[in-house]
């Protein structure tokens, strides 16, 4: 349990809720970070533009506290060929379930959804048995 | 242009939020998802602090007729629909995500650390979300 953190937890987690607050009460949309990436290559220009903001704020505040904060530095072992197959799970998975960890996790269990509480339980079950077949199972 | 610098704060919101809960370290991801290891349940109060937030903000913003940029709030018109699909997309996601630690929002916060392995997981994460639309515009 030396590794919990649950002031910085707490803290960046009522951020990510202040974000989507602001999202839904200036833009009326979810803040899920699957559909906002889709709808950027969207071929309406008016659904791509503010969803490219919201990409490129994102990308580049965590690059201004990456260099004037610097976390603990992170430890890569996964083989990239791991790295590959889970970006192309991810992607595929998101799309079929209609969101991911902030779309169903956060936006979608904060509007008490069913739909989305079944969702977040399915992936973290499934990511919790994957996570333990790869490092006790495998020993990878 | 008020969309565009909402969008453009909110996203700033959210990547500030993902880093300082080192949600966009894959590590501390995979020590939440490890239960049978040196548990650490950071991410539980990560996702509890965003969802009463959230919630809590929005009961004030849905009195409202509509959004302050649009017409009208776009909330998910699924409804409670459990179906096959969202079950199997879940569990894909899932295995994607306990392999590695990403997930979409946390590889695009990640890709400042200037390693190459949030870059190869965006790649893929673009290749998995096009191949989904080919099998899905076949049916």
């Amino acid at each position: 349990m030396d590794n919990f953190t649950p002031y910085s937890a707490l803290i960046g987690g009522c951020l990510i809720g202040l974000s989507a607050a602001l999202l839904l009460f200036f833009n009326g949309r979810v803040a899920g970070i699957s559909g906002i990436i889709v709808d950027s290559f969207s071929t309406e220009i008016n659904h791509r533009y503010w969803r490219g903001f919201f990409l490129i704020g994102l990308m580049l505040s965590a690059a201004m506290m990456n260099t004037f904060f610097p976390a603990a530095p992170v430890t890569y072992s996964r083989h990239m060929l791991f790295v590959v197959i889970s970006g192309i799970l991810v992607g595929y998975g998101v799309r079929l379930g209609n969101g991911c960890t902030s779309g169903h996790a956060v936006c979608g269990l904060a509007r008490f959804s069913l739909r989305s509480a079944v969702a977040t339980l399915t992936f973290m079950s499934a990511a919790m048995l994957t996570t333990y077949i790869m490092r006790h199972v495998l020993e990878y | 242009m008020t969309k565009n610098i909402a969008g453009f704060i909110c996203g700033i919101l959210f990547g500030t939020g993902l880093t300082v809960s080192q949600m966009s370290n894959p590590d501390k991801v995979l020590a939440f998802l490890d239960v049978t290891g040196n548990w650490d349940f950071s991410l539980i109060l990560v996702m509890f602090g965003a969802i009463a937030t959230l919630s809590a903000a929005q009961y004030f913003i849905l009195k409202r007729k509509k959004p302050v940029c649009d017409s009208h709030f776009h909330l998910p018109k699924t409804g409670n629909l459990i179906d096959r699909r969202l079950v199997l997309g879940a569990i894909i996601f899932g295995v994607g995500w306990g392999l590695v630690g990403f997930c979409p929002g946390s590889a695009l916060a990640a890709l400042s650390d200037g390693k190459p392995d949030p870059f190869i997981f965006t790649i893929a994460l673009g290749m998995g979300m096009m191949l989904f639309n080919r099998f899905h515009n076949k049916k």
